[in-house]
């Protein structure tokens, strides 16, 4: 990669300047009845180059990049294509421009086969057999294995990932759009994906690449354009930049930095998993194999792993959504609850936060109010002789919004209408209202904006002071590094050794999280690979 | 010996009209698209076959009337379910609704008249073959016709690019919009295709299974179609077994009453429904991985524009 760095360096300045930009968008808009999703957006694409495109959820970075990929149709402005107004009036016209795209939610077909998906997303002129054949070809070039007789829904996120960008690179692409591909993946599978870029980079091609992670673009990216609220901020170098300055940029202020309370102490246990071992409920889900943890009071511990590991088993199994037979398998403040319900389980101090937000989390389609009781009811008063006491639900309603600064249009609207991040402050902000013994949260700051996300942690930080035991799963390494006092990684249903935040570097936990053991003999094997 | 030969034709008969409906309707769902309105699709294209055949005299007009009206009765379905993403659960069921009041109202005219029904293959020396010649070269023209169509239907599907885009529209019509295709376009060929199907299956009724057209003819043939495309688990080959066992369960029904056997009529009339209850359990059980029913199904899909 080095050597890469200095060849690409050595390159005269004036070539890539003076070359024509390969895309070039002019004062690009996309209007949503009210709402301005892309404001006269300009941005260039130089062929060589890896582009950036930074901004917070609802900066309109996607709604860019769709509209260049022609899946919607721009309202007012003009995309240039090697200096040439076009107009795409769908993705095949982009593609046989020459631009391909790696959706963050994966465009794949999970029943069918990995040729298959392949076939679906080229143009279908050559026969299913030289395509196979240039399939892996094509896998065999770029060090990205696949077997393409293989149902999508057999294969780990990584290996999905994979497969979308094999898809792109068969159409020789000259642009290649990339939406958050790392978003799902191990350090190290990261670290493979970005030897392909820098190959891709290094062939000519352009790359635009968004992200929310900062030291990658920092890292690889050449050129940065940030957009806030649907305009654009500013394009720079991000090599010349700091995490800081570019989240400065997307944010349009200072964060709020996360502060842990020092001197917190430690209590006695109060959620203890002994030997939890739990058969899946579905027919691609994963098993539970002999986990155990204690969590004391005042501690956090996070769950690292990439997701479909049993993160979700290991949640319904906490929350008890799914039983134990065994009640002695979890117990939450001294007491077995394996075999309690999850109002019960309630009853006893633990509250839940699950991944998903709407549906899960929340009912959509229900009021705050009434979201609110639906956890609450058994423990919090909201109930009195079967009567529901609306002024109570709206109280609690109202504690949310002000403590963790929830923005919303009415009092009390519909769950659906909040934004990500706002709805996540108030269902995790309902929970900790309720001053639980133990918090069981799972991804806290998935797909939540940066400021949204700063305030969640602190909130964790911030009960675990207040002496009770936060379990935190998380696919973010940052995240878990900041807030969590212990590290543990799921790995195919099972759970490793804890180790301290501050003895868990990324590279031991990218290993645990790729189901390498820390044993040094294969640890370096792993490495080496 | 001549016995098992006239319950070999009956059963044959008697699966025919079953095989043809499900046959479109397996690729309906495939492209993700639940129409329930089968039996009211099937009805309207035997009241409209049975009109066309009675006024030219023609069998084969009266087949294509069946199947044009059935194609017009799915469009209704396309326009409500598709262009305008109402439940397709609900316009379904009203769609067999409109087609059983429709059907009175189109055969009304024409009830108590005969045709003379579709003529039977006949080749000298073969047909006369004991036991396999009439029922392999005796048989009428839709016999053969819904053997090609599972034929064609199974290399369209697996065989085909234009198959292939259509599972995927089945699988996960998100992905399928993002690779840039006309997802409600591929569904309304599909949900046309099955309305042709049906169509065709309810002409046969009074077209070659009996001479003459009474009201309410299909007696629930297109639920059983429906009921036949989970049990076929949405594969064309499981689908032909599946028809033919349920043929034989109706006829084994009839043969039951005949010779007196006391199981009660109504109990072999819901053998078909609880095969397919059955069958459900066993490959759920069974099923290594892999969901059996095209993912996206009966699900409303609005592109963003």
């Amino acid at each position: 990669m080095q050597a890469h760095q200095r060849m690409l360096d050595s390159t005269p300045d004036g070539l890539t300047s003076s070359e024509p930009p390969l895309l070039r968008t002019i004062g690009l808009s996309k209007r949503y009845g009210d709402f301005l999703a892309n404001d006269a957006i300009d941005i260039d694409i130089r062929p060589g180059e890896i582009h950036a495109l930074l901004g917070e959820n609802g900066a309109g970075k996607s709604t860019l990049v769709k509209a260049i990929y022609g899946l919607i149709q721009p309202s007012a402005g003009e995309i240039r294509w090697q200096g040439q107004p076009v107009v795409l009036s769908g993705p095949s016209e982009a593609r046989s421009l020459g631009i391909g795209m790696v959706f963050q939610h994966f465009s794949l077909f999970d029943n069918l086969t990995v040729a298959e998906n392949v076939a679906l997303g080229l143009d279908g002129k050559e026969s299913f057999k030289d395509m196979s054949a240039r399939l892996e070809q094509v896998s065999k070039t770029y060090g990205l294995p696949l077997d393409p007789r293989r149902e999508v829904w057999q294969l780990s996120v990584g290996e999905r990932q994979r497969i979308e960008i094999v898809r792109a690179l068969m159409q020789d692409p000259k642009f290649l759009i990339l939406d958050e591909p790392t978003a799902v993946l191990t350090p190290q599978e990261a670290d493979q994906l970005f030897i392909v870029l820098e190959r891709l980079k290094a062939e000519g091609r352009a790359v635009l690449y968004i992200s929310h992670k900062l030291e990658e673009v920092k890292r690889l990216c050449d050129t940065a354009t940030i957009l806030r609220g649907g305009r654009k901020v500013e394009t720079c170098n991000p090599r010349r930049e700091t995490a800081a300055s570019l989240a400065r940029m997307m944010v349009g202020g200072d964060i709020k930095e996360v502060k842990a309370a020092s001197g917190r102490k430690t209590t006695v246990p109060r959620l203890v998993v002994n030997d939890l071992s739990l058969a899946p409920a579905e027919a691609h889900g994963v098993r539970l194999e002999h986990i155990s943890f204690e969590l004391k009071g005042g501690e956090i511990l996070g769950i690292a792993g990439v997701a479909g590991n049993g993160q979700d088993e290991l949640f319904a199994a906490l929350s008890g959504e799914r039983l134990s037979k065994d009640p002695g398998t979890i117990v939450i403040e001294g007491i077995a609850a394996g075999h309690l319900s999850i109002t019960r389980r309630r009853k006893l101090g633990a509250a839940f936060v699950p991944e998903e937000r709407l549906g899960h989390g929340t009912a959509p389609r229900m009021k705050l109010s009434e979201n609110a009781l639906l956890t609450g009811h058994a423990a919090s008063g909201m109930v009195h002789h079967g009567f529901i006491d609306t002024a109570a639900t709206l109280k609690t309603v109202d504690r949310a919004t002000e403590t963790f600064d929830v923005r919303k249009a009415k009092r009390d609207p519909e769950a659906a209408s909040l934004s990500g991040g706002n709805l996540q402050k108030f269902i995790v902000g309902r929970e900790i209202l309720r001053n639980p013994a133990v918090l069981v949260v799972s991804q806290p700051t998935w797909g939540v904006d940066a400021g949204a996300a700063a305030v969640i942690r602190q909130a964790l930080l911030d009960l675990a002071t207040a002496g009770a035991a936060v379990l935190v799963t998380s696919q973010d390494l940052d995240e878990l590094t900041e807030i969590a006092d212990r590290i543990a990684v799921m790995f195919h249903g099972k759970l490793s050794a804890p180790l301290a935040t501050r003895e868990a570097s990324r590279e031991k936990l990218g290993l645990l999280m790729g189901g390498s053991s820390l044993e040094p003999k294969e640890a370096s094997h792993a490495v080496g690979a | 010996m001549e016995l098992i030969e006239a319950i070999i034709l009956a059963v044959l008969a008697a699966s025919t009209p079953l095989l043809i409906a499900a046959t479109g309707e397996l690729v309906t769902e495939r492209s993700g698209v639940l129409n329930l309105g089968v039996e009211g699709m099937m009805i309207v294209g035997a009241a409209c076959g049975f009109a066309g055949a009675w006024l030219t005299g023609s069998v084969f007009v009266g087949t294509l009337c069946g199947i044009v009206a059935g194609t017009m009765m799915s469009l209704i379905f396309a326009l409500m379910a598709l262009g305008l993403a109402v439940n397709q659960v609900a316009t379904g069921l009203a769609l067999t609704i409109l087609g059983v009041g429709l059907s009175g109202l189109i055969g009304a005219g024409f009830v108590g008249e005969r045709i003379t029904p579709a003529v039977h293959l006949a080749i000298p020396g073969l047909t006369d073959i004991p036991l396999v010649g009439r029922v392999l070269f005796g048989e009428d023209g839709f016999v053969y016709v819904s053997i090609a169509l599972v034929i064609g239907v199974w290399w369209f599907l697996y065989r085909t690019r234009a198959g292939l885009i259509l599972r995927a529209c089945g699988d996960n019509h998100v992905s399928a919009h993002a690779l840039g295709y006309p997802v409600l376009r591929i569904r309304t060929f599909a949900v046309m295709f099955g309305g042709a199907c049906a169509g065709l299956a309810g002409a046969y009724l009074p077209l070659a299974y009996t001479p003459f057209f009474i009201p309410g003819m299909t007696a629930g043939r297109g639920w059983i179609a429906l009921a036949l495309v989970v049990f076929s688990s949405w594969r064309p080959g499981r689908l032909v077994i599946g028809a033919y066992l349920f043929g034989a369960v109706t006829i084994l029904q009839l043969h039951a009453q005949g010779w007196g056997i006391g199981i009660p009529s109504q109990f072999m009339s819901a053998l078909p429904y609880l095969a397919t209850v059955i069958v459900l359990v066993l490959l759920s059980r069974a099923r290594s991985g892999g969901s059996t029913a095209p993912a996206a199904l009966g699900t409303v899909f609005v592109p963003d524009r």
